[in-house]
């Protein structure tokens, strides 16, 4: 029997466009290469040129490049290199290695309570990171119930926490395509008489590839960029490029050694980038994508089944259950140690002694309606380009522009917040000749949000817009309807799952966003990580009880999201091809 | 304002035409009735924006007073931390993102000065006490706040050991107290930094950093921050922590106050302290210049003063403003506070923190 994973010749290829189909996907391209590069490009290399600039003594600025080799001269800058290196290939092996097994668990198999896992699973990811690092620091340190590992301040427990924040970017990014992979394929193998094991291996996972591939690509960046969490879990041993480009921006405004470390980090963060597009590439295929109802299966217990969701529990419950239930549990204890609701009551007031501005509830709402408007954001410039890099036209110029387009958008995800965030300061004050100073309105911080989330978006929806078989829309082509036509009834609905948790991705990623947010913020309309952030940096039991019940909130909050989106798109992606 | 007009403000600025362009424009004129804006007697009106760090609040209604007595509107952005700030405001120069600023301390403000961010105003009338901690160099800003930054014992912890607690920077090197104390990094913490500079003034320039090497030998901590080096490591916070000696604020033993209100589990040692200061003052190129000194009266005014307390958990600048209770009876501050002058600050800053961190970190 021949396996289904077709690889026709003319794969991809589309009729030739008309002159209205060529408008529609040079504006398809255009606005969001429009976005990335007023609210991304061209503050960062503001930024980052002001580093090579330096004052001429005569009131001008002529170029300086002294710092690259005054920078890479120092033997600290190739150690901190070395760390995010090996930080981040560690944390990507190991979020790769263990959220395949939950991926297929939490995908393709059902049993009840599953949407609750799925959505758990994602609450890591929103997470304060100063509440994250204080949470695992009191689970690592001596007195810790983990302590005897002696693993404070170490290698493992900045991995373990890098673990921790992107299992989920795996397990929903791989998941998102392997329930949606037709099985037949594998039964198939099995029926010819392959083992479980090689059946995922020769059939399966080359099918995943390119969802793991860009699973890999995001949760690397993530990884190699993470600050907040290295710098309380790692201290200055464990710097990064990012904590490096944070510290001398921020605290020393010392921005021409910042330049060098931000070009720097573009080198690594291309280098990750070219090595996923070659891996993806190389693994690109068409498949047979179905409906999930028909790709799911019960869960049963036949070592199939069974191991992955052995690997998953330990996963699960060790690595994001233990750190999560003791804040939950601490929340709920008062100052004097007595168990209670009093920090869930406080959140309706301004703290104690009047911590904040606005009561917790307020924050929420703030950050409900910024990442409402984040997301939406992100759905559609995202979308935009998703749709724009799953094709792939004829000529070798055009799909090399492609290519590029896509790597482009990654690139938010792997530049520094500080860098974003400072370099907004400098070129959106009336940006484009409008008379709005951008840098002070409240608009900012959903863009600036948008910024982040639009890779996210691109990733999830991209692996299924990409498996989607070209032969459907030649078909439907063929039969005469216009390319309107062909993305509304092939590809919208096929990506629609895909695009309920881009959706949730999004909405997600906006919620927990601090980096730019805290430097954008109004402290009026201050979003919750904002205000976890300052009950935290305050004195006093009740402000730290507050905290981590904020905290809390904030997670439910992430977890009833996804499950909503995940529910939300559920059955809108009906049809069976 | 356009940007061009903007850069020849902060052009003048720095050829030293400022004090002049202050004058003209009624240094010391009250808020609300100065004589000097275009239009005579003309009430003050728009908007003004009050660039802040993420710490700046008010008690619900005060700035809205402001705002129905004065006319104006108060739009408020937020830059981050202390250090965030003072650098976004450097690099704003040009085209500032605000009116007037608070929370520049004097840690950071002499590279703010230096840069030409603000327009030197003071208030009229301010209390002596006031005027007292403005630093050299800083002139044309207004104090409105100030804390102690010391470290702090668990004394409960010490009773319990029947040990007797530190009180000088000296007494930690002292095996005793051997693997007892944690401190926030002062390349990332804005009080590491505080303690950094208090070293500095005990023990000189040449000092400092064969002290910290001694302190690393005797078991010291580093955290990243405050927040962790007082939740995770302390053993006051009620948190588990296992080391009582930590980096914090003066006022932190007013937090650690029994059920019954009569004692306080912690104590601030009051021999370690360095004081911060915090400012306020106007934004060269402000498009509001009379709004913007009313703003800056206001935050100085005995209202504003008397509620920096409850809300900024910082002391007031103005010292004849009444503290609450529990700060008088449980937090004192000290009375003589390591000093470094701002100027040597802003030159020192960074050789300093590298000095700590090869003593410290290696």
């Amino acid at each position: 029997m021949e396996v289904r994973l077709s690889r026709s010749p003319r794969a991809g290829r589309l009729p030739r466009p008309g002159a209205g189909a060529w408008l529609g996907w040079a504006l398809a391209a255009g606005l969001p290469l429009l976005f990335l590069g007023v609210f991304f490009a061209w503050p960062v290399v503001t930024l980052v040129g002001q580093g090579f600039l330096v004052d001429d003594g005569a009131g001008g600025r002529t170029p300086d490049l002294s710092g690259f080799a005054e920078v890479l001269s120092q033997e600290r800058t190739w150690r901190v290199v070395g760390q995010t290196l090996a930080q981040a290939a560690a944390g990507t092996v190991l979020s790769v290695l263990l959220g395949l097994p939950g991926a297929y668990v939490l995908y393709r198999c059902r049993f009840p309570g599953r949407a609750l896992v799925r959505g758990l699973v994602t609450v890591p990811f929103v997470l304060p990171t100063v509440v994250v690092g204080v949470a695992f620091r009191a689970v690592l340190a001596p007195t810790g119930p983990l302590g005897f590992l002696g693993l404070e301040e170490s290698f493992v427990a900045i991995v373990a926490a890098l673990v921790f924040f992107n299992y989920s970017v795996v397990v929903r990014t791989v998941g998102g395509l392997w329930e949606r992979l037709d099985p037949r394929a594998e039964e198939a193998a099995r029926a010819l008489g392959a083992t479980p094991w090689r059946a995922f291996r020769t059939v399966t996972l080359p099918a995943l590839g390119p969802a793991v591939a860009s699973a890999a690509a995001v949760v690397f960046l993530f990884c190699a960029t993470a600050f907040g969490v290295v710098l309380v879990l790692g201290g200055m041993r464990y710097g990064t490029i990012e904590t490096e480009i944070w510290i001398r921006t921020t605290q020393f405004l010392d921005l021409r050694s910042a330049a060098v470390l931000s070009v720097l980090q573009l080198v690594v963060v291309s280098a990750a980038l070219l090595v996923s597009s070659r891996l993806r590439a190389r693994r690109e295929a068409a498949l047979h994508l179905t409906s999930d109802r028909s790709a799911a299966h019960r869960w049963r217990a036949t070592a199939a089944d069974v191991v992955p969701t052995l690997v998953t529990v330990v996963v699960v419950a060790g690595l994001i259950v233990l750190p999560l239930a003791g804040l939950v549990a601490r929340s709920f204890r008062g100052p004097d140690g007595s168990w209670g609701v009093d920090n869930y009551v406080a959140l309706g007031t301004t703290g104690g002694r009047n911590a904040l501005s606005v009561t917790v509830w307020e924050a929420l709402g703030h950050s409900l309606r910024t990442a409402l408007l984040a997301a939406a954001i992100a759905v559609v410039v995202g979308g935009l380009v998703a749709l724009v890099v799953s094709r792939r036209p004829r000529s070798p110029g055009l799909r090399r522009a492609v290519g590029g387009l896509d790597a482009l958008f990654m690139l938010p995800l792997g530049v520094s917040a500080v860098t974003v965030g400072f370099g907004f300061l400098l070129t959106l004050d009336r940006p484009l000749g409008l008379d709005v100073d951008l840098r002070t309105s409240g608009l900012l911080v959903p863009i600036a949000q948008a910024v982040v989330a639009v890779p996210l978006v691109v990733r999830t929806v991209l692996p299924v817009l990409r498996a989607i078989d070209p032969r459907l829309r030649e078909a439907a082509a063929t039969l005469g309807a216009p390319p309107g036509r062909v993305l509304g009834t092939v590809d919208v609905p096929l990506a629609a799952r895909s695009l309920g948790l881009a959706v949730g991705f999004a909405f997600a990623v906006s919620l927990g966003e601090f980096g730019a947010t805290s430097f954008l913020a109004r402290p009026d309309t201050a979003t919750l990580p904002v205000v976890i952030y300052r009950l935290i940096g305050l004195p006093g039991a009740e402000n730290y009880g507050m905290a981590l019940a904020a905290s809390v909130v904030l997670a439910v909050l992430t977890a009833g999201v996804m499950m909503v989106a995940e529910r939300l798109r559920g059955d809108a992606g009906g049809g069976e091809f | 304002m356009n940007i061009r007009h903007r850069r020849a403000v902060t052009a003048a600025a720095a050829v030293g035409l400022l004090p002049l362009l202050a004058a003209c424009s009624g240094d010391d004129a009250p808020a609300g009735t100065t004589s000097s804006s275009p239009t005579g007697d003309a009430p003050l009106s728009g908007t003004v924006t009050l660039v802040t760090h993420d710490s700046f609040a008010l008690s619900d209604g005060l700035l809205e007073s402001f705002e129905q007595e004065t006319g104006l509107e108060v739009e408020q952005v937020a830059a981050g931390d202390a250090g965030t700030l003072v650098n976004q405001l450097v690099l704003t120069a040009d085209s500032p993102l605000g009116d007037v600023v608070f929370g520049v301390d004097n840690t950071f403000a002499s590279r703010a000065v230096e840069a030409g961010v603000f327009e030197p105003y003071t208030p009229a009338d301010l209390d002596p006490s006031v005027t007292a901690l403005v630093g050299e160099g800083l002139e044309g800003l207004t104090p409105i706040d100030q804390g102690d930054v010391c470290l702090n014992v668990d004394t409960a912890w010490f009773d319990a050991e029947g040990v007797e607690p530190p009180s000088t920077f000296e007494d930690l090197l002292d095996p005793a107290y051997r693997d007892l104390t944690v401190v926030a990094n002062p390349a990332t913490s804005s009080p590491g930094f505080a303690m950094l500079l208090a070293t500095v003034a005990a023990f000189g320039e040449d000092g400092f950093e064969q002290y910290w090497t001694d302190l690393g030998a005797n078991g010291l901590k580093v955290t990243e921050g405050w927040s962790d080096a007082y939740y995770v490591d302390f053993s006051g916070a009620g948190e588990g922590g296992q080391r009582p000696v930590v980096l914090s604020y003066a006022t932190s033993p007013a937090f650690t106050v029994t059920e019954d209100g009569d004692a306080t589990t912690t104590a601030a040692l009051l021999g370690t302290c360095f004081r911060q200061v915090e400012f306020a003052g106007v934004l060269a190129g402000t498009d509001n210049p009379e709004g913007a000194k009313a703003l800056v009266d206001f935050l100085a005014s005995a209202d504003v003063q008397a509620d920096v307390p409850a809300n900024m958990y910082m002391y007031p600048a103005d010292a004849t403003v009444e503290l609450p209770a529990e700060w008088a009876q449980f937090a004192p501050q000290a009375d003589e506070p390591f000093d470094v002058a701002p100027a040597d600050v802003a030159a020192h800053r960074d050789e300093w923190i590298q000095q700590w961190t090869t003593a410290v970190i290696g």
